[in-house]
């Protein structure tokens, strides 16, 4: 008698779902306050078009979990955010789709880098040196005041790996801007650089994840930190007087890409496209300090706004972009040599 | 046991009824074994689908390299002969063009670019550069092919990009498991140790054991009064105290760290506990340490060693004590000589489950340590989702997986031996 109604209920349910599934895209960002900006300006935007629902999964960046699916032809992320490396290397290895520009937008519009064969960028940010302006007595400018214990005590924050600190061990060791990687592909280069971490090493405290290094700052752990830019603007926001020094930044970009072979192709094109429009783009950068992909959106944005992005000509005049094909190359070797360097 | 039990049946039935009863014994006897393993055969398909077939799968991935074999198969056939030293022979550089022409889709070109990459820094860029320029030309005769080759990117006139193809032409490999001790071979084959910069693994598995061994050692110390105490009480106060044992058992692990990272963090309840009572006069660094992980671990895998000694004590009965303090021995002497004995499988137990959990620790020493505190996992992880390289991640975990093991038997071989002096 009882099971009459439910099975009624659970045979609506079947026929629902799919109906359901259609209209819901799965979007994967890295979540904190890049992914609340996020929300805020594309996936709530998306959603009131009536274009259709958007869960929001945050994960930290694996790959591994991308390219399973893609082996195992289940997918069930339908865009994703990659940082710059991945989107070569997933493109390379056939785990994405291929972008049809055409239904994105004007490619002249976006800044050069964003425009990938397989993924659309979506944001620039920088990896700077941050300190508590609270605690600082005189502002750090440069790499070598960062590897200057003397004039500035206190330990150092660094991401844990090799990446972007061996950049930055270079130009505190004097090496201009332009030629880091010059320097870094060659083996002196690479000893140069470990030698220089080697110098650092007792004052280091490194950290795992984005949301770290504004926290180091603000319980006084370290002195200065490398950070996420992003982060520091958070903090910022909260109140917290953390800074940040622009001179020797390495800047990259995000991509949103769609893994191969998922059932929602159109409408993930659709939401990328409406996510990299200038209104859009221009919300996303009121919410957070990273810099629109797209060079439309700059014109939204006002000084005050833009006086704080990556992008901005004061932030990027001595910057450095992360160089994508070295780290496709060397990235492995040189994550073994930092494992080997920091067990000695 | 069914085949043992129906044995000394069997002459006496012959003797008296004849071959057909046996027959009608042995269908039943079969029928009740095949009951027996259709009642455990769920259970037997949930282990092979969930436990055998993922190991087996991991064991295979560490020494399986199709990538480099299944698609650079004629390069290597000309790669064959080459000594090594001297350049790489005309015919290679044609049979390359011919194996990366043949090459349908570039995922496959991406994915041997990776393989060797992984091998030689630089093999990706060349690889897929070259893949992407292709066809350098139509009908070249292997000398031309060779020119070619080097004017599109000179990197194909070094060495190491073709000894890297020629190890790799074959379907198996040692490679990775070699790598995972530190050793590796060389252009020649012969097996050798990597430079000092590279040599990571060697290091990394002592270190995980060291640690699992401290852990181990301080959970033994800790645990031990503790469960001592916990089964001189009464029942009913045992089991309360063994709630509050069991309590952060159930908290979630992640939660428990950040527990500790609020309270060992510089300006944590620690340390201002500290310097409020004037033992340091300034903050001590307990977080992103080695201390940090020791007493984080401790503090989740205790409960593994109290249960079991627990359990041990539980059953030791307290007149051998007794008698041998009423024999002339001082309390001391009697604990340490009769009663702590009686409790060797239990420490024995406790340790194996505490050191044994302990060398698969990822999340702990990923945020409570430095670098220089990562155990064997965490580089199972950095292979599995950052290289992408899952046959180094896999031979990674085929050693922790071996050592288990090899702990494990000689667990078995020492717990027999104390079995046997009791």
């Amino acid at each position: 008698m009882k099971l009459k109604p439910l099975m009624i209920a659970v045979a609506a349910a079947a026929v629902c779902l799919p109906a359901l599934a259609q209209s819901q895209l799965t979007v994967v960002n890295f979540g904190g306050a890049n992914g609340a900006a996020q929300k805020k300006a594309y996936f709530e935007a998306f959603e009131k078009s009536g274009a259709g629902k958007i869960q929001q999964v945050e994960y930290n960046g694996e790959q591994a979990k991308i390219k399973a699916m893609v082996e195992a032809k289940k997918i069930t992320w339908d865009v994703v955010e990659v940082e710059s490396p991945d989107v070569n290397r997933g493109c390379d290895e056939g785990l994405f789709e291929k972008i049809d520009w055409s239904k994105v937008g004007n490619k002249a519009d976006f800044q050069p880098a964003a425009v990938h064969e397989c993924g659309v960028g979506t944001f620039i940010w920088s990896t700077v040196m941050a300190y508590n302006a609270d605690k600082l007595k005189t502002a750090p400018v440069t790499w070598a005041d960062f590897w200057n214990t003397q004039k500035f005590p206190g330990k150092r924050g660094m991401r844990k790996g090799a990446r972007y600190n061996l950049e930055f061990a270079l130009m505190a060791d004097g090496v201009k801007t332009a030629d880091v990687y010059k320097v870094l592909a060659t083996k002196d280069g690479a000893d140069r650089a470990f030698k220089k971490m080697t110098e650092l090493k007792p004052s280091i405290q490194f950290w795992e994840a984005g949301a770290q290094p504004p926290q180091f700052l603000v319980a006084g752990d370290v002195a200065m930190t490398t950070a996420y830019n992003g982060r520091i603007d958070a903090a910022q926001r909260e109140g917290k007087n953390l800074q940040i020094a622009w001179t020797g930044g390495i800047y990259d970009l995000d991509f949103w890409v769609m893994p191969k072979g998922g059932a929602n192709k159109d409408l993930a094109l659709k939401f990328i496209s409406m996510a990299s429009s200038p209104d859009a783009q221009a919300e996303y950068a009121r919410n957070i300090s990273y810099g629109p992909t797209n060079n439309k959106a700059l014109a939204k944005l006002d000084p005050k706004v833009l006086a704080l992005l990556p992008t901005s000509p004061a932030n990027s005049k001595d910057a450095l972009q992360f160089n994508i094909s070295f780290w496709a190359d060397q990235g492995e070797a040189l994550e073994k040599r930092f494992a080997a360097w920091s067990a000695q | 046991m069914n085949a043992t039990a129906a044995r000394p049946l069997m002459p006496l039935a012959a003797d008296t009824t004849g071959p057909a009863l046996v027959a009608q014994l042995r269908q039943v006897e079969r029928r009740k074994r095949l009951r027996a393993i259709a009642l455990t055969l769920p259970l037997l398909i949930f282990l092979a689908v969930t436990f055998l077939v993922p190991l087996g799968a991991l064991l295979v991935r560490a020494v399986e390299n199709p990538e480099v074999a299944g698609t650079l198969s004629r390069t290597g056939d000309a790669l064959a002969v080459w000594d090594r030293e001297s350049a790489p022979p005309d015919a290679a550089y044609a049979a390359l063009l011919a194996d990366l022409a043949a090459i349908p889709e570039t995922a496959q070109a991406g994915v041997l670019a990776r393989r060797l990459n992984s091998e030689v820094s630089g093999a990706r860029s060349l690889i897929m550069g070259t893949y992407r320029a292709l066809p350098l030309g139509e009908n070249l005769s292997p000398l031309q092919a060779k020119e070619k080759l080097l004017a599109h990117d000179p990197r194909w006139a070094e060495l190491p990009y073709w000894w890297a193809i020629a190890k790799n032409s074959s379907r198996w490999t040692p490679d990775y498991l070699l790598a995972s001790v530190d050793l590796k071979r060389d252009a020649q084959g012969h097996v050798v140790r990597v430079g000092a910069e590279e040599a990571a693994f060697s290091v990394i598995l002592f270190r995980t054991f060291s640690i699992s061994a401290v852990v181990t050692l301080i959970c033994i110390l800790l645990g031990y009064p503790l469960a001592y105490w916990l089964a001189t009480l009464s029942e009913r106060k045992a089991n309360l105290m063994m709630i509050l044992v069991l309590l952060p058992f159930w908290t979630s692990v992640l939660v428990r760290i950040a527990a500790w990272i609020v309270l060992l963090q510089t300006n944590g309840l620690v340390n201002r506990f500290l310097m409020f009572t004037g033992l340091t006069g300034e903050p001590v660094p307990l977080l992103f340490n080695r201390l940090g992980v020791i007493i984080a671990m401790v503090h989740i895998l205790l409960p593994f060693m109290i249960l079991p000694l627990y359990s041990v004590m539980k059953s030791v009965p307290g007149n051998y004590v007794r008698a041998a303090v009423s024999l002339g021995s001082t309390p001391l002497a009697a604990f340490f000589r009769v009663y702590v004995p009686q409790t060797y499988p239990g420490v024995a137990a406790g340790g194996l489950l505490v050191f044994i959990t302990s060398i698969g620790y990822y999340v702990t020493p990923a945020l409570l340590g430095g670098p220089a505190d990562q155990m064997l996992s965490y580089y199972v992880a950095q292979y599995t989702n950052v290289d992408v390289n899952w046959g180094m991640a896999c031979a990674l975990g085929s050693v922790l997986l071996a050592t288990t093991l090899i702990l494990y038997s000689v667990y078995r071989r020492f717990a027999k031996a104390e079995l046997s002096l009791g």
